[in-house]
């Protein structure tokens, strides 16, 4: 097969219009089965591919045109991949790290936002677009008091489609949850869900931490919020479920870990744990790199390692390969079998962003709850 | 047998009205929402659509009444269904095996005159598994019947010589979809068939399925695993040489001949006929009328409509 790249070349250096029709009659970056052809046209000194895959080299040069400005780079990229990149632009003294500006795909991750490639036969999941047919659920908006941290917390709280106060739902407690909202669609996805019957009808309570670097580093006056005044101060508000397997905790990167200490701190309170991309450093193999933030959470893993004992009965655990984090959660995986817990671990080929978290909730929501879909034919 | 009437789902199509009157159905309803649960009693949509024409038989709100009158009863009641849902997932764990090794031969390329026999081998062992599970459920609901005699019991019989009243001033009855288990042990409950007797039943989705002689259960991208498809339970048996697949386009891999091929096979001599939005099926006694919005699922792996009668 020809690249579309090496056909614009093959005669040569291209005239501007032909190179005006070649960006016009292409997507870009161009995914020709693996190959994928990333493409920048502008004056510049060199341009560099920065890439989001851990344990590649993370600056990739293009190869500019011999006599126009148009440069490009093929690299080689397994099928149903996103990869998270952006350009580095030198000219002269002056270096610029820009989004691809001839790609609108964006991936959204805790700091920001990067360009996205699209790997061969990656495709969106038809769950997250909003369903006609799906009955809408609600969100209320609440304070809940938190004495114990000062003040209150603001949270956020899902009530499904039909919603009755004659009947009693299980609950997830959902850590950066406006996140989850704003960037995975969490109340569409929620929605058709629970209209298709994959996922039991539940009560959702979102919350968001003001300094999610101190409260979710496994900080225990956190934990204790959660499991100590949050949920007893909804089951008080709502019908909820009184068993451990109808309450669950929930988070991504950060967020995962406190949801996992929650869960430690608190025994036989949550029975169900949705783990993303969990920020699980540890130092019993060897020295952590990461920074002075993961202190608090290597002391907290590392003791939870030495003597793992089963803290839910079901944790579902997802991860990118492509994250420096993959590392710590398949290191996990074992160690939650091994205490005793039922675990369902899943990788894609993706990174540390939204949207990979967002792609994984259909199996790990209806893993965790079940819904009767497989019953029911309305 | 009573006329029969598979429809399709109704919420977004409703062809009720339509169908019953193709049917010669002028009169009251009597309706039963059992699969709805506890939602039995909303049934203000369904109650506008066919002109206000219908009443509530409530099986399932009477069935939790007489367990609330009948301990004894709910009891055994319960230790059934326990028994019937472990019973479910014996079945379903030899049925993964039987499934697994069937795409793996239907997958293999070696000598068809020895391959061939293997792949029929394979499907009539999920076929006779089928059957025997078949059996079993059925022996455990006899059991149940001879142990408990529930309609004779005055807790239930008290409501269903209510429900017989009803059915006295109705022309047909109505079953909707909904939770498929539910529902026909409701009706199995009530000694449904008997009860309608002759008169004209319009089901449809979950109910349509529950009308028939087998209710299989199926969803071909379910979000964990293969999604084998399996039997329940026998129906009510009101419709025969039938299994039907409501909601197909949603369910079902329709443009997998493989699979399509291996249920028309696997259900075979009945026929597999996919029930959407907006189709029905009048069956009298084994003649059938039909309209568009019907496909029958052949053993060519092809999904053919079913010609409009």
């Amino acid at each position: 097969m020809t690249l579309a790249i090496h056909q614009l070349l093959s005669a040569g250096t291209p005239s501007p219009e032909a190179v005006e029709e070649f960006l016009r009659a292409h997507r870009f970056p161009v995914v020709e089965r693996s190959s994928v052809t990333f493409v920048f046209r502008g004056e510049a000194d060199a341009v560099h591919l920065q890439h989001w895959i851990y344990g590649l080299p993370s600056a990739v040069p293009f190869q500019r045109v011999d006599g126009c400005d148009l440069w490009y780079l093929v690299q080689e990229i397994p099928a149903r991949s996103r990869v998270e990149y952006k350009l580095e632009v030198r000219r002269g003294e002056l270096s610029r790290l820009i989004r691809d500006p001839l790609n609108p795909l964006l991936a959204h991750d805790p700091f920001g936002a990067n360009s996205v490639c699209h790997g061969a036969d990656y495709r969106e999941p038809e769950w997250i677009a909003p369903d006609p047919e799906a009955r809408p659920g609600r969100l209320e908006q609440l304070a809940v008091p938190a004495p114990a941290l000062g003040g209150e917390r603001a949270v956020t709280v899902y009530l499904p489609a039909r919603f009755r106060a004659s009947r009693r739902y299980p609950l997830l407690v959902v850590h950066d949850g406006e996140d989850y909202l704003r960037f995975t669609g969490l109340k569409t996805i929620l929605d058709n869900l629970i209209h298709r019957h994959e996922v039991a009808p539940m009560v959702v309570a979102l919350t968001q931490s003001q300094d999610r670097l101190r409260d979710y580093a496994a900080d225990a006056g956190h934990s204790g919020w959660v499991a100590g005044e949050l949920v007893p101060w909804l089951e008080a508000r709502y019908p909820l479920l009184p068993e451990p397997a109808a309450r669950g905790l929930a988070g991504a990167s950060f967020g995962a870990v406190a949801a996992f200490a929650a869960a430690r701190r608190h025994p036989g309170r949550f029975g169900r744990l949705l783990l993303q991309s969990g920020s699980f450093a540890f130092t019993d193999i060897g020295p952590s790199r990461r920074g002075p933030a993961f202190e608090p959470v290597v002391a907290f893993v590392n003791e939870w390692r030495e003597d793992p004992v089963a803290i839910a009965e079901r944790v579902f655990v997802s991860c990118g390969v492509y994250e420096s984090l993959i590392y710590e959660n398949r290191s996990l995986v074992p160690l939650l079998e091994r205490a005793g817990m039922q675990v369902r671990y899943v990788e894609a080929f993706d990174g540390h962003n939204w949207e990979n978290w967002r792609d994984r909730l259909r199996e790990g929501l209806s893993w965790l709850f079940p819904g009767p879909f497989w019953f029911i034919y309305e | 047998m009573p006329t029969v009437i598979l429809l399709g789902p109704q919420r977004f199509t409703r062809t009720l009205s339509e169908a019953a009157a193709r049917a010669g159905i002028a009169g009251r309803f009597a309706s039963v929402t059992a699969g709805w649960q506890e939602r039995e009693a909303e049934d203000l949509e369904l109650h506008e659509h066919l002109g206000e024409r219908t009443g509530n038989l409530s099986l399932y709100a009477r069935t939790e009444d007489a367990f609330e009158r009948d301990p004894a009863l709910a009891r055994a009641h319960r230790e059934r269904q326990e028994k019937l849902r472990e019973l479910q997932a014996l079945y379903r764990i030899r049925l993964g095996h039987a499934q697994a090794a069937l795409r793996e031969l239907a997958g293999r390329e070696s000598d068809p005159e020895l391959l061939d026999e293997e792949r029929t081998s394979a499907l009539a062992a999920i076929r006779a598994l089928d059957a025997r599970h078949l059996e079993r459920v059925a022996e455990v609901h006899h059991r149940f019947e001879s142990a408990l005699r529930p309609r004779a019991r005055p807790a239930l019989a008290r409501h269903r010589a209510a429900v017989e009243r009803q059915l006295e001033r109705s022309e047909a009855v109505l079953v909707a979809g909904g939770h498929v288990p539910v529902l026909l042990n409701r009706l199995r409950l009530f000694g449904f068939a008997e009860l309608v007797g002759q008169r004209p039943v319009c089901a449809w989705s979950g109910g349509a399925m529950a009308m028939t002689e087998r209710v299989v259960l199926f969803h071909h991208s379910p979000p964990q695993g293969y999604g084998n498809t399996e039997v329940l339970e026998a129906g009510l048996g009101l419709v025969r040489g039938l299994v039907v697949f409501p909601h197909a386009r949603r369910r079902l891999l329709l443009d997998d001949a493989r699979r399509m091929e291996l249920l028309a096979r696997r259900f075979a001599p009945a026929e597999c006929l996919t029930l959407e939005d907006g189709a029905w099926l009048i069956d009298r006694d084994g003649t059938r009328e039909s309209g568009p919005g019907l496909a029958r699922l052949g053993t060519d792996g092809r999904v053919a409509p079913l010609a409009a009668a």
